[in-house]
């Protein structure tokens, strides 16, 4: 596959990996912020293939991970209403809410349905005057010019009976949180390269110069990721904290604007609370007040919603990085893929889930015992 | 699946089979759909199992129109099968509901060691199924069996009310003779064995993906859909008892029947990512929706666990066979991490690939 298959490819990553170990002189703790770059990380066994002394840290970039349980207890209380159709991401059927998940609303005759574009919900309530569709707007900077444009069509065209519930949340005041939380040990940043594709770096330099961090906008595949990792390793070691983009074949420095201009006139910042994390000042985008008329949350007045997590899972600390997976007590016990506690171990770009599918939770000698087994053979 | 996919379903597709030139041999000026009464047991019912079921499925077993088949088999060990079939849409490229329906019973006995002979075909059928597509399905049905070298001997048909059913369910029930001296089981597989899959794999789930999801690629992708008793028929005559274990990987993908084999054999099995054969559209495709090519479904693919010293001469019987020509040495069976399946990524690191749970979810982003 083009622009696949050259970014996979094992030799180049081991002389990289090999560059990397070189030039490394002590511990670093680099943090890549994307629950994407979690997952190919973890998938790819990068993270072996580096020094002992370089810590990645998984970010909070998991939007499943993050979506607060408040709004996922509206979600499941608004599925279940009579008359409605509930639009989702496939993946957010699975959450659990305090009271169970979007599948099992579904299984109890609410009207969920898996789309791949809130466009596509859009055309639903077109089709179906009578219902009222609700889309379920989550997501980073990534996944927030569709929706935008959801919303943008639906007053346009005259849609009265789509709307969206909306939790965006944004990379750079998550950066900020990150940082300026007591006890934080990230000496540098993959910035996230699906969300620079729309946003640019532009907002980055200030938060670099403010901390003194490299932050580096990174891609996803191996090779990405080892540059990305080479390049922060490099200007730690030389004492240097500037932004650079290792994914310039996608990101440019201001991003898609026309995109950025739709962002603009249909959402505004909003404080937002992150889950497991707690709210982080102006980290999020709602519907402004020209839009307001399409947001779910005002159309559907839902009370009494009473949000329990439970207290095994840790989730919040693993988000924060400081915990890896399974050092979660709940870790592959109480909680894995089939019953997850918590978020992370949801998404297949949660860590907790990245780490018990690509079997972190084997002792190491077992893993390396199955790799002598490999070279036999 | 949302409404959006039914209503692209709903459009008329490139994939959809052509009726005009099909002409019905019932009266289709009165009839042009399924009706409740054609499961009533009354004379449409009969209209349907003389002028469409009998023509297309012809053999003596099937003409007695008895209650039941009756059926000469040789003495020996048989071997039953059973599955369901409720695939949508009901046709797709490279394959149909009919085709699936005759060809997965008959891969099931034939890779439990068995030489299938015999298939029932039950019918759940939506009232206001055309009759042309119920017709196009039976004729694939026909074509599958004559395919494989298996008879249709007994059947029978239901009506569903409208909005109970997706058209066109099928239950395909099959018996087949058990090899002697074979010894195949998913229970039997050994340290030390070779690990063969005999071709591309995620063919038949990504081309279903691909035309619910109206995904279009240069080169549309094809199921896999395919009966595989004649190949492996000739992997048996070749290596014997040598074949510790085969299983054909449909639902959950390669990864599911290797760790289903695992657990059963209570041993570990250790896979290099870069040897599993995919297409490289079925890659594509699979990156673009964020699923694992290792879960996705085959309908016409067969992995064999095989002695260490029969591994190339089944490798070189599977390859000279038309539907094993990509066929492909992915592992080994190893005495390490019991129940559990390991791959060796491209990077050269090692990953557990574990039991999926549920079904794969399209990702956010």
């Amino acid at each position: 596959m083009k622009y696949l298959t050259e970014f996979r490819n094992g030799e180049i990553a081991r002389a990289q990996a090999r560059e990397i170990h070189a030039m490394t002189t002590r511990p670093w703790k680099i943090m890549e912020v994307c629950g994407g770059q979690t997952h190919s990380i973890i998938r790819n066994g990068i993270d072996q293939m580096l020094p002992a002394g370089i810590g990645m840290v998984h970010g909070p970039g998991c939007p499943v991970c993050v979506t607060p349980l408040e709004l996922i207890d509206k979600a499941l209380a608004i599925a279940a209403q009579p008359g409605v159709i509930f639009c989702s991401f496939g993946d957010m059927l699975r959450v659990p809410g305090t009271e169970g998940d979007l599948f099992q609303v579904k299984g109890r005759g609410g009207d969920v349905r898996v789309v791949y574009s809130p466009l596509d919900a859009l055309e639903l309530a077109v089709r179906n005057p009578d219902k009222q569709v609700i889309f379920f707007g989550v997501g980073f900077e990534t996944t927030a010019p569709a929706n935008a444009m959801s919303v943008h069509q639906a007053r346009r065209r005259g849609i009265g009976n789509f709307s969206l519930l909306v939790s965006h949340v944004l990379v750079p005041p998550a950066i900020e949180a990150i940082m300026s939380s007591p006890g934080n040990e990230v000496q540098a940043f993959l910035a996230a390269g699906h969300v620079c594709s729309v946003m640019g770096y532009w907002q980055y330099p200030p938060l670099a110069g403010k901390y003194g961090i490299p932050i580096v906008v990174t891609g996803f595949e191996p090779l990405d990721l080892l540059d990305g990792i080479h390049r922060a390793v490099r200007q730690l070691e030389t004492g240097r904290h500037e932004v650079e983009n290792a994914y310039d074949r996608v990101v440019t420095y201001r991003g898609n604007e026309a995109a950025q201009r739709l962002l603009a006139e249909v959402f505004e910042v909003t404080d937002r609370a992150w889950r497991g994390i707690g709210v982080i000042p102006k980290s999020g985008w709602r519907l402004n007040a020209d839009y307001r008329d399409f947001d779910a949350e005002d159309r559907f007045q839902i009370a009494g919603i009473h949000t329990q997590e439970s207290p095994l899972c840790r989730s919040g600390d693993v988000l924060r990085g400081a915990i890896k997976p399974a050092q979660c007590p709940a870790f592959g016990k109480e909680c894995s893929p089939r019953h997850p506690l918590g978020a992370t171990m949801v998404s297949s770009e949660g860590a907790c889930a990245a780490y018990y599918n690509y079997g972190r939770f084997l002792p190491a000698e077992e893993l390396a015992s199955a790799g002598k087994a490999m070279s036999a053979f | 699946m949302s409404e959006t996919m039914q209503a692209k379903l709903e459009e008329p597709r490139t994939t959809t089979p052509d009726f005009s030139g099909w002409s019905c041999p019932l009266p289709l000026a009165d009839y042009p759909a399924i009706v409740m009464g054609h499961g009533g047991g009354g004379k449409l019912g009969s209209e349907l199992v003389e002028h469409l079921f009998l023509p297309a499925f012809r053999n003596p077993a099937l003409e007695s129109l008895g209650d039941g088949a009756v059926l000469d088999l040789a003495n020996g060990r048989i071997a039953m099968s059973s599955d369901s079939f409720v695939v949508r849409p009901l046709f797709f490229p490279g394959g149909s509901i009919g085709a699936l329906a005759v060809n997965g019973t008959v891969n099931d006995l034939a890779v439990s060691g068995a030489e299938p002979r015999y298939l029932s075909a039950s019918f759940i059928l939506e009232e206001g199924l055309p009759l042309a597509q119920l017709a196009a399905i039976v004729e694939e049905m026909s074509r599958s069996a004559r395919d494989a070298g298996v008879e249709i001997v007994t059947g029978d048909t239901k009506v569903v009310e409208r909005g109970h059913g997706d058209g066109c369910y099928i239950n395909t029930t099959g018996i087949g003779m058990r090899r002697e001296g074979i010894a195949v089981g998913p229970q039997r597989a050994q340290a030390g064995d070779a690990i063969l899959v005999s071709g591309t794999i995620g063919d038949h789930g990504m081309a279903i993906m691909s035309v619910r999801e109206g995904l279009e690629f240069e080169s549309p992708i094809r199921s896999d859909c395919a009966p595989l008793n004649g190949m492996i028929a000739e992997v048996l005559a070749a290596a014997g008892a040598a074949v510790h274990a085969m299983r054909d990987p449909t639902r959950g993908g390669l990864a599911s029947t290797l760790n289903e084999i695992a657990q059963a054999s209570r041993v570990g099995i250790a896979i290099d990512e870069t040897k599993i054969p995919v297409r490289l559209e079925v890659q594509s495709a699979c990156e673009l929706l964020g699923l694992d090519p290792v879960y996705v479904a085959n309908e016409g693919k067969a992995v064999f666990f095989v002695a260490p010293d029969a591994a190339d001469r089944v490798l070189a019987v599977l390859r000279a066979h038309p539907l094993g020509r990509d066929a492909a040495r992915i592992g080994h069976v190893c005495a390490e991490h019991k129940g559990m399946l390991v791959a060796r990524t491209a990077m050269g690191a090692n990953r557990v690939i574990p039991m999926q749970i549920g079904e794969q979810l399209p990702r956010i982003c």
